[in-house]
């Protein structure tokens, strides 16, 4: 039998039809939506007037454009609470579970699917989010698609999508301490560029990345976008398994040991042959931070920004080092910061909260900094308070707020004010992302927790040496 | 909902000589509240388009009344980052119906697709000389030829082809709509369902 990647054995088993000389019609066995990009979906289905085709594969949370403070209360805003409101009243009336505000299952997207049991190995998952690779961490095959692509989801279960080529990334060894899942994607991307993924789906491995625990994986698959690839994912194995285990609603399920039989099998043949193949050493990564205005322009947290583009595209580089306010070569390590922001899809699970509480912990923030700490759900928000996280952050001069996207993309008040400094554990530095005129950059809790406690841009491995 | 058929075969060119344009940039988050289609294009490029003051920024090439049509041409890499459709909307909204560059981020690829923008890929060579071309003399008109994949710079008679599968091709030229494809074959997806015992 011919050799084949797990993405080729996954995709293959969800094709509907393949469609002559164009792409193929695959199957999705589950479907996330949130309020932002989903109500124009529902509004084609009214149109049209169908209904949602298979609702119980659909599950909907509000999270994008909801303030971080106060949830209890209405949404201020006009336009964010008419949306969340479209949400509800579109699940309602269509049948999909939905875990609006309040809801002890609300949080971001892709933290509740994977706490939830939602997003299981071998499946094929989408729903209007680039970060939708972040279940990839399963060995699912799962990517972000735009709202027409959301209603073919709802009116068909099913999405046209030509089938990408597949690259391999091997990350072989073990990384030092202080650098993060967090830093090894953010070192591939520096070194690949934030389009040098295009048109490839990614299987991760290597012992690096099998000693990764599950959500040390969904940050590393979460931004696989950001090299540009439609995914990335992890073959499952034991750590999965052990997670899935331990989700309270799949315990007893008795279907779900036959189901792990199956699961067992979800790996590349060893002969198969990808298009694209690279090898990383987890030895050389370093704690790393963006200096630009794409997750491709990073460097290690301690190194020098560089002279000039490698790429060749000097306007484009002039252009982002001028709106982050820093020259060619200068060393950023002490530059001042002015925010940190921990959350997000990234960086908003409960070991992320731990490993920022690990720096934290008995310290307090420099006075010039305005912290920010976002649970990624309401669950995370719980296990925070148990654990005793909330009252290290609020000792130490943060604010911890309710779950949401909040700062990462500022659709709500949680806005970086023009020319400000973040550091931030999410996923993105574009030009205004966190605020009109905000300079984002990128790192892991443990770098974002240094900065916070000096009030500069630091290197946490400062801070683990004992 | 159908799209407008395709029927462009000459156009002017606005010039966006920078890459990675990510779909922030394109449209930011804080106008994506919208729960409709339309009215996009109003803040297409705002943050470049408008000083912080609120003034338009005469230095952005939208405010360039030397330059206009229906083509966008952009550096590498362009539509990186969030799936966000509105992207493609607001683009559509403002008039554009063609956008080419050396290469597109995926899902922005999908996207435009899917509402009638077409995506035209060209060599990195030719995209540095398209650029310059059009930069220099706004009045410079390309030619697209969708049924044979062709793409011209009229005034050097530079001339490639493009890539674009059959099906998406038919879509665009016949204004069809993958939902409608889909509607069309449920037993289909039924029978799949039913193999794979996974309709609940």
């Amino acid at each position: 039998m011919e050799a084949k990647t797990l993405f080729d054995k996954i995709w293959d088993s969800h094709v509907v039809r393949s469609i002559e000389n164009g792409p193929d019609v695959i199957y999705i066995d589950r479907h996330y939506i949130h309020e932002v990009t989903s109500p124009q979906a529902f509004n084609g289905l009214r149109q049209r007037g169908i209904q949602v085709f298979r609702p119980q594969k659909t599950i909907a949370t509000a999270d994008h454009n909801i303030p971080t403070k106060d949830q209890h209360l209405e949404i201020r805003d006009e336009l964010s609470r008419n949306q969340v409101a479209r949400l509800a009243e579109n699940c309602k009336t269509f049948g999909i579970e939905y875990f609006g505000l309040n809801n002890p299952k609300n949080g971001i997207v892709h933290v509740v699917g994977p706490e939830l049991g939602y997003t299981l190995p071998g499946m094929t998952i989408v729903c209007g989010d680039s970060h939708t690779s972040t279940h990839g961490a399963f060995g699912a095959i799962a990517f972000g698609i735009g709202t027409s692509e959301v209603e073919m989801v709802l009116s068909a279960q099913c999405i046209v999508q030509p089938k990408p080529k597949k690259m391999r990334i091997t990350v072989n060894g073990q990384p030092g301490c202080g650098v993060t899942s967090k830093d090894i994607i953010m070192h591939i991307i520096a070194e690949i560029s934030a389009g040098g993924g295009a048109g490839y789906f990614v299987e991760f491995a290597g012992t690096a990345i099998t000693s990764l625990s599950m959500e040390a994986r969904m940050t590393l698959c979460n931004m696989s976008i950001e090299m540009g690839s439609r995914g990335g994912f992890i073959a499952p194995d034991e750590t999965t398994f052990n997670y899935l285990r331990s989700i309270p609603s799949l315990q007893g399920v008795a279907s779900l040991d036959a189901a792990e039989a199956q699961w067992r099998k979800l790996k590349t043949d060893n002969d198969a042959i990808f298009d694209k193949e690279l090898v990383f050493d987890a030895a050389c990564i370093k704690p790393m931070i963006t200096y630009g205005t794409n997750p491709g322009m990073g460097i290690p947290v301690d190194a020098s920004i560089p002279l000039g583009d490698t790429g060749g595209n000097e306007a484009t580089f002039a252009k982002a080092l001028n709106y982050m306010g820093f020259k060619p070569g200068y060393k950023m390590l002490g530059h001042p910061i002015d925010y940190v922001f921990i959350g997000s899809c990234t960086n908003g699970r409960i070991e992320d909260f731990r490993a920022f509480a690990q720096i934290i912990k008995g310290r307090r923030k420099a006075a010039n900094v305005t912290a920010l700490v976002v649970p990624g759900s309401k669950k995370v928000e719980e296990m925070m308070q148990n654990e005793g996280l909330t009252k290290i952050y609020e000792e130490a001069g943060f604010e911890v707020r309710q779950p949401g996207c909040s700062s990462c993309l500022a659709m709500n008040d949680d806005k970086i004010p023009a020319g400000k400094y973040a550091v931030s554990t999410s996923n993105r530095n574009f030009e205004g992302r966190q605020g009109p005129g905000a300079r984002t950059l990128l790192a892991s809790p443990l770098t974002a927790a240094a900065a916070a406690i000096t009030g500069t841009i630091s290197d946490p491995r400062e801070f683990l040496k004992n | 909902m159908p799209i407008a058929k395709f029927d462009i075969t000459e156009s002017t060119c606005v010039p966006l000589p920078l890459e990675n344009i990510d779909t922030d940039q394109i449209i930011p988050a804080r106008f994506l509240s919208a729960t409709s289609r339309e009215g996009f294009g109003e803040n297409l490029f705002r943050d470049w388009r408008y000083l912080k003051n609120g003034q338009k920024n005469m230095d952005f090439v939208l405010n360039n009344q030397a330059f206009g049509g229906k083509t966008l041409v952009a550096g590498k890499n362009f539509g990186s980052g969030s799936s966000r459709e509105h992207a493609v909307w607001a683009v559509y909204d403002y008039g554009f119906r063609i956008v080419v560059s050396s290469f597109f981020a995926d899902i922005f690829k999908n996207n435009a697709l899917n509402n009638g923008l077409l995506p035209i890929v060209i060599p990195e060579e030719l995209l540095k000389k398209l650029l310059k071309l059009v930069t220099d003399n706004p009045s410079a008109k390309v030619g697209i030829d969708l049924e044979k994949q062709v793409f011209t710079v009229l005034p050097t008679g530079d001339s490639v082809n493009f890539e674009i599968n059959a099906y998406k091709k038919e879509c665009l030229l016949k204004g069809l709509d993958d939902v409608d494809f889909l509607l069309g074959m449920k037993e289909g997806i039924t029978g799949y369902e039913k193999r794979q015992n996974t309709a609940q």
